[in-house]
């Protein structure tokens, strides 16, 4: 095998691997940066996922697929910043009742749907950039990629500019550091919030399609496998910051397609140890990134107008 | 006024709205620009305002008077549109109008600098002024055109603050003018300032006056609310209006008035300025610093070389800017910062570096800055806060079991002896004013009958009666024996209550002063670090 080729597999796997995580960590980072502490991201995930295969299995139409993960996501976000903001219940306790919820509940409906059989919907294929895709190593690495691919680096560079270029942004970045700064002048704490933990819903309802329409071609309990979570470490690896998320899941997903290629070259290494390296690798990384407080000030806190 | 997208829905004014908008054309001066007329608001088993009228023309500073309690903040807040009045009607340029939320009033033309600073201090000045603003360039920040727009504005009025800095990096007279000019950007025409003095040092306060007068003289309706400071109502303020217990009890022409009568007004009984002191009878050394050095929380020095000593039944009081090492100061005597070089040394025994508990031990009392996040826990009640350091002690420590009724008992004690105004003793801190607030943590410190007694900026931002309290109970103490430390940006506190006065400019003490001696403008020399005085020690 030559180098060209090893390249090229590894960093078009990385940029597959990292696309689900880096949509829902942008998507956190944006609830994150508002004040609102999603924990529930696994769980949206994984329903998404659920939702948007047996869409896709009865209409045989991965777009609707698609929109039924969206929509999934969105719908418990909505019930998490309910929760959070006008209930102003513990965030954490709401995130991980919603992951717990999610894990569960698309098993048993997955099992009680389809029975004991293991259904398959059709792969959804990527699509080559002309011109682009020819550039060697890069070309099939980068350009020959699934839409949702694109979406989520296009969403890394709208998401900077947005939180830092604009006036939407600053609202943002305000409403989760102090958020009563923002009411004195007339901003609505709680519409920014819910907004924003919906934004983040609805990117971890695309991954949780991405899963199951791109990746996996099917469902299965479980099949997250803590990808939720690695948003989540991935966000406070990135800053609160797009880019920072953009290389923590990039650093994430070339890990995992080194790993996946370590297994696949007969060297003996125990397949679980493989498993395990990209999680380790992102734990190590924290550590060592995420020593330094960058939070944002409010997050987790909920708003109550007067309160010192 | 533009709002973005997030903002409020639009103001309901109760008539029409004048062509050109409805702040078209300024003020003339003398023009009563805001009107209040008779306005009531309750809250459960209190009526905060009650029955109150208030005016203010352009060019004019109308200052409100009050102690905490009084009402100021409810009326204020019922100005600024964050409260709805239960009866009574506002006028704004004659017109009546109805304000649901602050963005009504900012659209009126009322802007407000709150005294707990509402900026957020990762961002910049810049930032933080264009929050929640239209944009010109849609939804793109125009930073550029602000900056000069701010630039403008702090010209005009010598608002002097640089728009790229970090909130962060700000001192707090700094943040003031960003208040200030975040509510001037708004185009605000009356400006209601909350407390504007409690927070600035001397010089700070002169310029913050000199700014007030400009605003005034531009033609803005300048309010400010005062509970303490008054000789600097005095010289500001055109007329006064002073409340008590939700009521107007007088409303007075500064040029008539004097100091004590204001205060009479505001306390209901008269207050004395000056402090009665007895001669002091020091003893031996209890508290001893030693070439103390530490470092601030961003790394840098902020002690460099510090020595000194207290005896028993003595005041050292420690004047300074606010931010030459005062609160780094108090914090390594009292074991929550480390020295990285010197000694702190209690009645000869070493405890530099010590965990708190154990300096607590060694007879220590500490009254920090910052009452609600270091010295008390607002979420805790009354009775849980005053064991928060002798819980694990008898009387209120049986074995692993910590006994309620000792606990009350001494709570209730407390409560009594340091008339903390509170329901009951399970009333959580969260509902105490600032004055019960420092109150309890006094209470809490005294109990313990420490021999050495830190106080940092003890009565800041307290109104006349807590302030007396506080300074009766410290000469007190040091009567009975005990060596205070008293950290304070007051110099007129520092100068009545000390026996001995130590300047601290940029982490060094420019020198040690018998109070006796001391005079306002050789002290004032050496905050600037002017002077350094050969070492003094009484």
């Amino acid at each position: 095998m030559s180098l060209e080729v090893f390249l090229t597999g590894l960093i078009a796997a990385g940029f597959r691997i990292a696309t689900p995580i880096l949509l829902a960590a942008l998507g956190e980072t944006f609830a994150e940066r508002s004040g609102i502490l999603n924990l529930g991201i696994e769980g949206m995930m994984i329903m998404s996922a659920f939702t948007s295969f047996s869409v896709t299995y009865d209409t045989g139409n991965p777009t609707l697929g698609l929109l039924a993960g969206l929509i999934t996501g969105g719908v418990m976000a909505f019930i998490h910043a309910f929760m959070s903001i006008t209930i102003k219940v513990d965030q954490i306790v709401s995130g991980l009742a919603l992951t717990i919820l999610g894990l569960a509940l698309s098993t048993f409906l997955f099992i009680s749907y389809f029975k004991r059989t293991q259904p398959a919907v059709e792969i959804w294929e990527p699509t080559a950039i002309p011109v682009l895709s020819q550039i060697p190593i890069i070309g099939p690495a980068l350009f020959q990629q699934h839409v949702i691919t694109y979406f989520a680096i296009i969403l890394f560079i709208v998401s900077t500019w947005f939180l830092f270029g604009t006036t939407w942004g600053l609202t943002i970045r305000t409403v989760g550091e102090n958020p009563a700064a923002a009411d004195t002048v007339g901003i609505r704490v709680e519409r920014v919030r819910y907004l924003c933990t919906i934004f983040g819903g609805l990117m971890a309802g695309i991954a949780g399609a991405y899963l199951t329409l791109v990746v996996f071609n099917s469902f299965f309990g479980g099949m997250t496998a803590g990808r939720g979570w690695i948003a989540i470490a991935v966000v406070i690896f990135g800053r609160w910051t797009p880019s920072w998320v953009f290389g923590g899941a990039l650093f994430f997903g070339l890990v995992d397609s080194f790993q996946l290629r370590l297994q696949a070259s007969g060297i003996p290494i125990s397949p679980q140890f493989s498993l395990m390296i990209p999680y380790l690798f992102t734990l190590i990384a924290l550590i060592i990134v995420g020593r330094k407080r960058y939070a944002p000030a409010a997050l987790c806190i909920p708003y109550r107008r007067g309160e010192r | 006024m533009n709002h973005d997208f997030w903002a409020v829905e639009k103001l309901t004014l109760t008539s029409q709205t004048p062509e050109g908008g409805f702040y078209a054309g300024r003020a003339k001066p003398g023009e009563t620009v805001i009107e209040m007329r008779g306005i009531t608001k309750r809250f459960p088993g209190v009526v905060a305002n009650d029955d109150i009228d208030f005016d203010v023309k352009a060019g004019e500073i109308h200052a409100l008077l009050g102690e905490n309690g009084a009402g100021k903040t409810t009326l204020m807040n019922i100005m600024y549109g964050l409260l709805q009045p239960d009866e009574g009607e506002i006028y704004v340029r004659g017109r009546k109008v109805v304000m649901r939320s602050p963005k009504d009033a900012i659209a009126l033309g009322i802007g407000m600098v709150h005294q707990h600073f509402m900026l957020v201090e990762p961002h910049t000045v810049t930032e933080n002024v264009i929050l929640g603003l239209k944009s010109p360039k849609g939804i793109l920040l125009d930073l550029e055109g602000a900056k000069r727009r701010i630039e403008e504005l702090s010209k005009k009025y010598g608002l002097k603050v640089d728009p790229d800095a970090k909130i962060w990096q700000l001192s707090v007279g700094e943040r003031q003018r960003v208040e200030i000019i975040k509510a001037l950007y708004r185009g605000a025409q009356i400006l209601i300032l909350d407390e504007p003095t409690a927070v600035l040092t001397p010089p700070e306060v002169k310029e913050l006056m000199a700014i007030i007068r400009r605003m005034a003289e531009q033609g803005h309706a300048v309010v400010p609310f005062i509970t303490h400071k008054l000789p600097e109502v005095m010289a500001i303020s055109d007329r006064v209006t002073i409340l008590r217990r939700g009521k107007v009890v007088a409303r007075i022409r500064t040029k008539d008035a004097r100091e004590s009568e204001l205060a009479r007004h505001m306390v209901g009984r008269e207050v004395l300025f000056t402090i009665e002191k007895n001669p002091a009878k020091p003893g031996r050394v209890v508290l001893e610093v030693r070439n103390l050095k530490a470092l601030s929380d961003r790394g840098l020095p902020a002690l460099k070389n510090v020595s000194f000593s207290i005896r028993e039944g003595e005041i050292l009081g420690v004047a300074g800017v606010a931010g030459n090492g005062q609160r780094e100061l108090a914090e390594v005597i009292a074991g929550l910062r480390r020295a990285v070089a010197g000694r702190v040394l209690i009645d000869g025994r070493d405890v530099t570096n010590l965990p708190p508990r154990e300096i607590i031990k060694q007879g220590l009392g500490h009254i920090p800055e910052d009452r609600m996040g270091m010295g008390l826990i607002l979420d805790f009640s009354i009775a849980e806060n005053a064991i928060l350091e002798t819980h694990s002690s008898p009387p209120f420590a049986r074995g692993w079991f910590i006994d309620p009724q000792e606990v009350g008992k001494h709570a209730e004690r407390l409560i009594k002896e340091f008339n903390i105004m509170a329901p009951s003793k399970d009333t959580l801190a969260n509902h105490l004013s600032g004055g019960n607030l420092q109150r309890l943590i006094l209470a809490r410190e005294l109990s313990r009958e420490p021999k050495v007694l830190v106080a940092n900026q003890p009565t800041r931002g307290l109104d006349v009666g807590a302030t007396e309290f506080i300074r009766r109970k410290l000469l007190e103490q040091r009567d009975r024996g005990v060596a205070i430390l008293l950290i304070s940006e007051d110099l007129d506190e520092v100068m009545s209550m000390s026996d001995r006065i130590a300047v601290l400019y940029e982490g060094e003490i420019m020198g040690i002063l018998p109070a006796e001696k001391a005079k306002v403008e050789e002290v004032g020399m050496m905050m600037a670090g002017a002077r350094r005085q050969t070492e003094f020690e009484a």
